[in-house]
């Protein structure tokens, strides 16, 4: 999570990246699964600040966006229908 | 209708089989439905071949490209004389400003891409973007020196690329967005490069079209130019023979 955060201010300033109003809200570090929250205005600036991201510590990744949803039971029905989450 | 996604620029590893193999599942997986990858102008066509099997047997459609990078006009000429047949796609960099408005204004050139970060160097002005708008090139735009970079020289490119993004539009230059992946780790899904267009202010629809109707519009049109029954734009050979009424 400080990983974004840290990429989320890098591109958009701390006043920009308030405004998104990030919040994680589940983490399974074993599946490398993770439900953010934030605006419906700051999601392109949370999903560039996320694929930005190329490195975390030593380790080369990338993190994709699964899918998007405006409540979070939504969310979980539409992972729920593409994967087994 | 579903859009097409595509990746014009994918660096496939071709003397590693499995990697490249990883590579284009890993497309798949992020949603490409055509790809195209970077091959070196005398790749044999037993190669060519056998990428486009495994292409399909993965489940994705893949299209030849060739990057130019020639230092004068007239080895760009002969580049093109030579190769324009044998590549669906034929990408040229800009080292030069001779170069660049050559490559701009012929018809045989698909994609423009400046590579340097120097703002004397950078020749996406309105001169060649007018030309390029001409001529049907459309300006690249690579996402992984994007991600690779940072600080003040990721800020530099972005400055760049802003600017020359406002003179494509201005221009009605088309703008395809690649990822010029070499890892499975610099590969992103097509919704991500466009969301990644965003941050040289390209509206996200327009992000979507640089990732999909852009480049699939100059496959779809050098593929029916490949032919062997295309004449010219809107005819084609129906019937050859002594007796053709």
């Amino acid at each position: 999570m400080n990983k974004i955060w840290n990429s989320l201010t890098r591109l958009y300033g701390e006043y920009g990246a308030s405004k998104a109003n990030l919040v994680l809200i589940d983490y399974k570090p074993e599946e490398g699964f993770a439900i953010l929250r934030c605006n419906n205005n700051g999601i392109l600036m949370v999903r560039a600040a996320i694929a930005i991201i190329t490195q975390i510590r030593e380790a080369q990744v990338a993190i994709h966006v699964l899918a998007i949803s405006g409540t979070i039971k939504a969310l979980r029905r539409k992972l729920s229908q593409t994967q087994n989450v | 209708m579903k859009r097409k996604f595509v990746d014009l620029n994918l660096q496939l590893p071709i003397h590693d089989l499995d990697k490249t193999r990883k590579m284009l599942e890993k497309a798949h997986e992020l949603g490409y439905d055509l790809v195209a990858a970077n091959l070196s102008p005398d790749t044999d066509d037993g190669t060519i071949t056998y990428i486009k099997k495994l292409c399909a047997s993965v489940g994705i459609d893949f299209a030849t490209r060739v990057e130019l990078i020639p230092k004068t006009r007239h080895e760009l000429l002969g580049h093109l004389r030579r190769l324009r047949r044998k590549f669906e796609v034929v990408s040229v960099t800009c080292v030069s400003k001779v170069v660049a408005r050559q490559a701009a204004k012929d018809r045989r050139v698909d994609l423009l891409f400046f590579p340097r970060l120097d703002s004397r160097k950078r020749f996406f002005d309105s001169q060649e973007a007018e030309l390029a708008s001409n001529a049907l090139a459309s300006l690249e735009i690579r996402i992984k020196p994007l991600l690779l970079s940072n600080g003040v020289q990721r800020t530099r490119l972005l400055s760049y690329l802003r600017k020359e993004a406002v003179v494509a539009l201005n221009y009605g230059v088309p703008i395809v967005i690649s990822s010029e992946a070499s890892e499975t780790w610099h590969m992103r899904k097509p919704r991500e490069l466009a969301v990644l267009a965003t941050l040289f202010d390209l509206d996200f629809p327009t992000g979507l079209d640089a990732v999909s109707k852009f480049p699939l519009s100059t496959v779809k049109r050098n593929r029916e130019k490949l032919k062997s029954n295309f004449i010219a734009p809107g005819i084609r050979l129906v019937k050859r023979g002594k007796n053709c009424h």
